[in-house]
C-alpha cells in the first residue's frame, strides 16, 4: 500500500513522546475490516464444506439451517470481498497510472517486493539464530508484502475457482471439462491453505507475536506511536525524517473508545480464526 | 324371540347368553348372540364346531373345536408355513374371537385389509411373540412407512399390508426359495403392484444379473428396504441413499465423496444435489456404454441439464467420479492437486520455520530487555 497521503498535519502535540503517526488510513483500515470479516465468513461456511464428513460440519450446518442457508452465506461473503477486491484494484490502477502517483507500483513504500526484501529476509533469519543484528524494517516488511501478495493471489484463484463453480455451465464455454474438476480441488486446497496462513502465520506475525501481543492496534486505529513507529520501522521513520516529511504523517492519539472497540472486534476475529483454525487440524488429521 | 336365529343356538344361547357366564375353571363362556348371527358362521348351528355336544347337559369338559374339518386348504398351507405351531398360532389369533369372524371384506374382520398391520402387530410388534423368537420389530417400521402410513393414515386398500408381500396362511420364511420374499422373488412380489417399475428393473443391470441367478445383485428391497420403505424423492431417503449403492459400489462412492455434489449432499438440508440414481437411473441401471443409458456419451448433456441449465458438450466433461489421486486416471487433476499440495506445504512450512525461530528470538529479547522495560521488542 503506498504511503499515505491524506494523513492531517497537525501538531498540536508538542510532547514529542506523545507524538501518533499515520499508518493506515480510514478507507484502508475499513478494506482490512471488510477482508476480515467476510473471511471469516467465507472460512466458517468453507469448512464445513471442506470437511463435510466431520461430526462438527453437520453439526454446524444443522444448527444454521443446513447446506442452503451456509451456501447462501458463503456466496453473500464472496461478493462482497469481491466488491472489495474490484474497489481496491480500481484504487491502484487510478492512483498508479491514471494520477501516475509515485511509489506504488515501485520504491520504498509499494507493495512489490524488491531486493531490499530478500535482504532482510536473510537478515532477520541471521538474527532469528543471533548471528546478526535485527534488521530495520522500511514502511511495508516481507513478510507483510507477503500476506499482502498471498492475499491477492488467494483472491483471485480462490474467487476464480468459486466462480467457475458456481457458474459452471457458463464458464464451460471456454475452458475444458477437466478444469471443471480442477476448480474444486484448487478452491479447496487454497482455502484451506489461506485459512491455515492466516489463523496462524499471519495472527502470530502481525498480532500475537510478543511485542506486539494481543494486537497490533494500528490497523485498527490507523495510528501508532513514535516510539513504535521508529522502533518496527526504522528505515522509514528516519527516511521521512531525513527528508522533513516526519511533520506530514502526525496524527492524533486514539480515542479510547476507539482502541477499546478496535480490541473487543479484533479479539473476536482472532478467537474465531483460532477455533476455525482448531476444528481445520483436527478435521484434517481425522481424514 | 330372535327372528332368524336357528333353534340350536337359541337353545345354547339359553345359557351362553349370560354375559357373565364362567366354566368351572373361570373362564368366560358367554356368547354374543347377536354378532355371531351376524358373522360369517352365523348361519351354522352351535354343535357344527362343537360336534361333540349332542344333547343337554353337555359334559363340563368339551373338545377343541377343529377349524381344519372345514378348512382343510388353509390348515394345510398353514401346516406347511412359519406359523404351523398351532399351539403358539391358533387360527383365532390372526381371525379373532372365534364366535366373531367376519369376511376379510368386512370392515369388522381383524383381516380386513386395514386392520391385518395391527393383527400382525400383536406378535411382531414391540415386545410381542416374534421377538421372543429372534425376528426383527416390523411392525413399527411398516407404520411409518410409505405402505403403512397410507393404508393406516389414508385408508388406502390398495396398499401393501403384511398379506400383499408374505401372503396369508402359507407364509415361508424368506430364506425359503418357494416364499414371495426369498430374494429372487421379491422383484415378482413387489411387481404385482409397481408393475411399470419392475419391468424397467428387469431391463437394468441388477434386473438381468438377479434374472441370471447371481444373487449378489440388489433387489427392491435392499435398496428400499422391506418394512421402512420411504417415499423416495423425500429429503429423508435421498439423504441416506447414497450410501445404500456405496455398499457395494466402493470405489465410485469413495470418488463421489470427493465431489461437490456429495460434499453438499452431506451436510444435510439441501437435497437437491446428485444423488446415485439422479444419474444412473434407480430401476433401469444400465452400463455406460448402452445407449439407453442416461450417462451414455451422447445422452450427458441432457442428463446434466436436468440440474444443470446451460449444460452443453464440454460442461459434461466433468467427472463425477473424478479420482485426483490416480496420475493414470486423471492426469491433469493429479498435477493440479499435487501443485496445490506442494504449494500448502511449501508457504506453511517455510513459515512455520520462520515464525517459531522468530517467536524464540522474540522471547529471548523480551526476557533480556524486560530489566529495561523497553515494549517493543
Amino acid at each position: 500500500m503506498p504511503e499515505v497521503q491524506e494523513a492531517p498535519a497537525q501538531s498540536q502535540v508538542t510532547k514529542k513522546e506523545g507524538r501518533f503517526f499515520v499508518r493506515f488510513t480510514r478507507a484502508q483500515r475499513v478494506m482490512h475490516a471488510v477482508l476480515f470479516s467476510t473471511f471469516l465468513g467465507l472460512a466458517a461456511t468453507g469448512l464445513p464444506l471442506r470437511f463435510s464428513e466431520s461430526i462438527w460440519a453437520r453439526r454446524l450446518a444443522s444448527d444454521v439451517g443446513g447446506f442452503g442457508a451456509i451456501l447462501f452465506f458463503h456466496k453473500l461473503c464472496a461478493i462482497v470481498l469481491t466488491i472489495a477486491f474490484l474497489l481496491h484494484v480500481k484504487d491502484i490502477f487510478t492512483r498508479g497510472i491514471m494520477n501516475r502517483e509515485k511509489g506504488i507500483f515501485w520504491g520504498a513504500t509499494s507493495m512489490v517486493a524488491n531486493w531490499k526484501d530478500a535482504k532482510d529476509l536473510f537478515a532477520h533469519f541471521r538474527y532469528f539464530l543471533g548471528l546478526g543484528p535485527k534488521p530495520k524494517f522500511e514502511r511495508y516488511a516481507y513478510w507483510e508484502k507477503f500476506d499482502y501478495w498471498a492475499v491477492f493471489w488467494g483472491m483471485m484463484v480462490i474467487g476464480f475457482s468459486g466462480y467457475a463453480m458456481w457458474f459452471a455451465p457458463f464458464f464451460a464455454h471456454f475452458l475444458p471439462g477437466w478444469a471443471l474438476n480442477a476448480v474444486l480441488v484448487i478452491h479447496s486446497e487454497e482455502g484451506l491453505l489461506a485459512i491455515l496462513f492466516i489463523f496462524s502465520i499471519h495472527f502470530v506475525n502481525t498480532h500475537l507475536r510478543p511485542g506486539s501481543f494481543p494486537m497490533d492496534m494500528v490497523i485498527f486505529t490507523g495510528v501508532e506511536s513514535e516510539e513504535e513507529f521508529k522502533h518496527k520501522r526504522t528505515v522509514e521513520y528516519e527516511r521521512l525524517a531525513a527528508q522533513g516529511k516526519l511533520e506530514s504523517r502526525l496524527g492524533e492519539k486514539p480515542a479510547s473508545w476507539l482502541v477499546n472497540f478496535g480490541r473487543v472486534i479484533g479479539t473476536t476475529a482472532i478467537v474465531i480464526g483460532l477455533v476455525l483454525l482448531v476444528l481445520t487440524l483436527t478435521a484434517y488429521f481425522g481424514e | 324371540m330372535f327372528p332368524g336365529r336357528l333353534a340350536a343356538q337359541t337353545d345354547c344361547l339359553a345359557c351362553h347368553a349370560d354375559k357373565g357366564f364362567q366354566d368351572a375353571a373361570g373362564h368366560n363362556i358367554s356368547v354374543d348372540g347377536d354378532t355371531f348371527g351376524q358373522s360369517i358362521h352365523g348361519s351354522l348351528g352351535c354343535n357344527a364346531c362343537h360336534a361333540d355336544i349332542k344333547s343337554y347337559p353337555h359334559p363340563d369338559k368339551i373338545a377343541k373345536v377343529k377349524c381344519d374339518t372345514c378348512h382343510t386348504s388353509q390348515a394345510s398351507d398353514l401346516s406347511g408355513s412359519v406359523h404351523s405351531n398351532s399351539a403358539e398360532h391358533p387360527c383365532t389369533s390372526c381371525h379373532g374371537d372365534a364366535h366373531s369372524i367376519f369376511p376379510k371384506s368386512d370392515k369388522r374382520s381383524a383381516v380386513y385389509p386395514l386392520n391385518v398391520p395391527k393383527t400382525c402387530g400383536n406378535c411382531h410388534g414391540q415386545d410381542g411373540m416374534a421377538q421372543k423368537h429372534g425376528l426383527p420389530t416390523v411392525f413399527p417400521s411398516y407404520e411409518d412407512s410409505i405402505h403403512g402410513s397410507a393404508l393406516t393414515k389414508e385408508g388406502l386398500l390398495v396398499a401393501a399390508n403384511c398379506n400383499s408381500c408374505h401372503g396369508s396362511h402359507h407364509i415361508l420364511s424368506r430364506k425359503n426359495p418357494q416364499s414371495p420374499t426369498a430374494k429372487a422373488n421379491i422383484p415378482e412380489t413387489c411387481g404385482k403392484c409397481h408393475a411399470g417399475i419392475t419391468a424397467h428393473y428387469f431391463e437394468g443391470v441388477h434386473g438381468k444379473a438377479i434374472a441370471a441367478g447371481k444373487m449378489s445383485a440388489p433387489v427392491c428391497s435392499d435398496c428400499h428396504t422391506a418394512h421402512a420403505i420411504e417415499q423416495p424423492t423425500a429429503a429423508g431417503f435421498r439423504m441416506q441413499s447414497t450410501p445404500i449403492c456405496g455398499s457395494c459400489h466402493k470405489d465410485k462412492f469413495s470418488t463421489y465423496r470427493d465431489t461437490f455434489h456429495s460434499q453438499l449432499g452431506a451436510l444435510g438440508g439441501y437435497v437437491e444435489t446428485a444423488r446415485c440414481w439422479d444419474c444412473h437411473e434407480a430401476h433401469d441401471v444400465r452400463p455406460k456404454s448402452d445407449p439407453h443409458s442416461p450417462v451414455n456419451q451422447a445422452n450427458l448433456v441432457a442428463t446434466c441439464g436436468k440440474c444443470h441449465a446451460g449444460a452443453n458438450v464440454s460442461f459434461v466433461q466433468y467427472q463425477p467420479h473424478a479420482n485426483a489421486r490416480v496420475r493414470k486416471l486423471n492426469p491433469a487433476l493429479y498435477f493440479v492437486r499435487l501443485f496445490m499440495n506442494l504449494l500448502l506445504i511449501g508457504v506453511l512450512t517455510f513459515f512455520v520455520i520462520h515464525t517459531v525461530l522468530w517467536l524464540i528470538r522474540a522471547r529471548y529479547d523480551l526476557s533480556k530487555k524486560s530489566a529495561n522495560g523497553g515494549p517493543h521488542a
